[in-house]
C-alpha cells in the first residue's frame, strides 16, 4: 500500500472524525476544540495534495485565528455550563434544521458532480509563495483589495458598535 | 575546522548510509531518519529547559544581589535535578470539577507547536531537520496554535483565576503575534526568501540586525509578550490571579508548562538569531557553536529584562501593542519597502 494513501486515510478519518464530534458532543467547549482538530485534519490534506502555503495559511489563519475568535465567543455567551441544550436556543427545531441541510447537502452534491474536474499534469514549481504573490498583486489584485478594505470597515464597524460612538450628534 | 562545522551533518550522513549498507529502502531510512531527528528535538528541548532553569535562577540571584541555588552540588547545580524529582513524585491533583480530559490533555499539548517549531529552526549549515520553502512562516503558522492549550488548561481548571489567565494570555497573544510578524516580515523583504537558511545566508555580509534595527527591537518587545514573561507576564500574575492558568496544575503537569514556558523562549531566541543575529556566520569557532553562543547571550537578555522591569497593566499592555508597536512595525515595513527600492533603482539620477 502507498504511504501517500495510508497519510491520506488517516488524514480524512481524523477530519471527518473531529467533525461529526463538533456536531454530536454535548459541550459546546469541545465542540470548539474538535473544530480545531477538523481544521488541522483539512491542513494535513492541503500538504498531501503539496500544498504547502495553502497548508501554512489553514493552520494560522483557521486554527491558530478563527479558532481564538470562536472561543472568545462561546467564553462570552455561554449560558450555564456550556451544555449544549441550554446554550444552543434553536437546537429543538429538529425538522426545519434537516430541511435545510439535505437542501444545502444537495446543492453541493449538484456542484461536486457538475464540476469537470481535472488531474494537473506537469510538475509543481519549488517555491509556490512566489507564483501566488504574483496573482495576487496582479491578476487578482482587485479582489485582495477589497477583502483587506471589508476587513478594515468590518473592523471598525464591530469596534464602534462595541464602544458605543458617544456625543454623536 | 571544516571537519568540526560540519560534525552533525557527517553525522546524519553516517546514519542514513549505514542504513543503506543494511538494506533498508528509501522510505524507512527516511521514517528512520525522522525518528533521528525527532530525539534530537526532545533532546534539545530537555537540555535547553534543564539548563535554562537554573541559569535563569542563578542569574536572577546575581541580578538581585543574593547567591541564587547554592545548597546541592557544586554551586547549586544539581537543584534542577533535585526539582524534577520533586516534582516527578508529587500527588496528581484533579480539581473536583473540572473538565479532566481537558485539564489533562493541555499539558501535553502545550508542547506540540514547540516540537513542531523547533523542527526548522537551523542550528548550523544544512543542521535544519526539516528545512522547508516556507520557513519562517511555517514557524508563525505553528507557533499561533500555542494560544489553544493555554485556553484548554484555563478552562479545563474550573477555576475563576485560570480562566481570567487564559483569557488574559489568549487575549495577549493574539494581540503581539501581528507586530511580531511584521517584524519579521523586514527581514523576509530583504532577504527575498522564506527559507530559514536562505534567510541565514543572506546575512553572511551584514546581518539584519543594523539594517532593522527598528524589526529587532520589536520582535524582542513582541517576543517577551508571546512568551507571556516579565513585564508582560500578565497571564500568571501572581499578586492578582495567583498564578493565573497554572493555578490548579501541580506536579508533573505544572512542570511541563514550566518546561515549555523555557523551550518557547529558547525558540525566541533561535529564531532571533536566525532573522537578526546572522544564525550561524562568525569566525573561528564552528557555526553550530555561534548559533548556540548568539542563542544564549539573547535568552540571558530575555533573562535580564524579566528580573528588571515591573509588570505592566492590562490596558497598557493592549494600548501599547496596538497603538505603538502596530503603527511602528507597520511603519518599519514601509521604511524598508523605500529602501530596498531605492536600494535597487538607485534615487532616480
Amino acid at each position: 500500500m502507498d504511504l501517500e494513501l495510508i497519510v491520506f486515510w488517516l488524514l480524512s478519518f481524523i477530519t471527518l472524525g473531529s467533525a461529526l464530534s463538533v456536531v454530536f458532543l454535548t459541550n459546546i467547549v469541545h465542540s470548539a476544540l474538535a473544530l480545531i482538530m477538523t481544521f488541522l485534519g483539512v491542513a494535513g490534506i492541503y500538504l498531501t495534495l503539496q500544498a504547502d502555503f495553502i497548508a501554512a495559511v489553514q493552520v494560522l489563519v483557521y486554527a491558530g485565528a478563527v479558532s481564538i475568535l470562536i472561543v472568545f465567543g462561546i467564553m462570552l455567551i455561554t449560558r450555564g455550563s456550556g451544555n449544549m441544550q441550554e446554550t444552543n436556543l434553536f437546537g429543538k427545531y429538529k425538522y426545519t434544521a434537516a430541511i435545510v441541510v439535505t437542501f444545502l447537502f444537495g446543492v453541493i452534491v449538484y456542484f461536486l458532480i457538475q464540476t469537470p474536474w481535472s488531474i494537473a499534469t506537469g510538475t509543481l514549481p519549488e517555491n509556490t509563495v512566489s507564483g501566488i504573490a504574483h496573482l495576487l498583486l496582479s491578476d487578482y489584485v482587485i479582489a485582495f483589495e477589497l477583502a483587506a478594505i471589508l476587513l478594515t470597515v468590518s473592523m471598525i464597524g464591530a469596534i464602534v458598535i462595541a464602544k458605543e460612538v458617544k456625543n454623536f450628534k | 575546522m571544516e571537519f568540526f562545522d560540519n560534525i552533525f551533518v557527517i553525522a546524519a550522513q553516517w546514519i542514513r548510509d549505514t542504513l543503506a549498507t543494511l538494506g533498508f529502502t528509501s522510505i524507512w531510512i527516511e521514517m528512520s531518519m525522522g525518528v533521528v531527528y525527532l530525539v534530537c528535538i526532545l533532546g534539545i528541548c530537555t537540555l535547553a529547559a534543564l539548563f535554562y532553569v537554573l541559569y535563569e535562577r542563578k542569574l536572577a540571584g546575581y541580578i538581585q544581589y543574593r547567591p541564587g541555588p547554592n545548597r546541592l552540588g557544586p554551586h547549586g547545580w544539581f537543584q534542577t535535578v533535585a526539582d524534577a524529582i520533586k516534582l516527578l513524585t508529587k500527588e496528581d491533583v484533579v480539581p473536583a470539577n473540572a473538565d479532566k480530559a481537558i485539564h489533562l490533555l493541555a499539558p501535553l499539548f502545550i508542547f506540540v507547536p514547540t516540537v513542531l517549531a523547533l523542527a526548522v529552526i537551523p542550528f548550523g549549515k544544512g543542521m535544519a531537520a526539516l528545512d522547508l520553502n516556507l520557513g519562517i512562516f511555517y514557524l508563525i503558522a505553528v507557533t499561533s496554535l500555542s494560544t489553544i492549550p493555554i485556553f484548554m488548561a484555563g478552562w479545563g481548571s474550573n477555576n475563576k483565576y485560570s480562566l481570567l489567565g487564559s483569557m488574559r494570555a489568549v487575549a495577549q497573544m493574539v494581540s503581539y503575534e501581528v507586530p511580531l510578524v511584521f517584524s519579521l516580515l523586514g527581514v523576509v523583504m530583504i532577504a527575498q526568501t522564506l527559507q530559514l537558511q536562505g534567510i541565514v545566508e543572506a546575512q553572511s555580509k551584514i546581518w539584519f540586525i543594523f539594517l532593522q534595527p527598528l524589526g529587532f527591537i520589536i520582535y524582542i518587545i513582541a517576543a517577551i509578550a508571546e512568551t507571556n514573561r516579565a513585564p508582560f507576564d500578565l497571564p500568571e500574575g501572581e499578586s492578582e490571579l495567583t498564578a493565573g492558568v497554572y493555578t490548579e496544575y501541580s506536579g508533573m503537569k505544572w512542570a511541563l508548562f514550566f518546561l515549555a514556558e523555557y523551550c518557547n523562549l529558547f525558540i525566541v531566541s533561535a529564531v532571533g538569531t536566525t532573522m537578526f543575529l546572522g544564525g550561524w556566520h562568525g569566525p573561528f569557532l564552528p557555526g553550530w557553536a555561534w548559533f548556540l553562543i548568539k542563542t544564549h547571550l539573547l535568552f540571558s537578555f530575555f533573562i535580564w529584562v524579566r528580573w528588571t522591569f515591573p509588570r505592566i497593566r492590562v490596558d497598557q499592555l493592549m494600548s501599547f501593542g496596538w497603538k505603538v508597536l502596530v503603527p511602528a512595525a507597520l511603519a518599519n515595513l514601509f521604511l524598508t519597502g523605500i529602501g530596498i527600492y531605492i536600494f535597487n533603482n538607485g534615487l532616480g539620477w
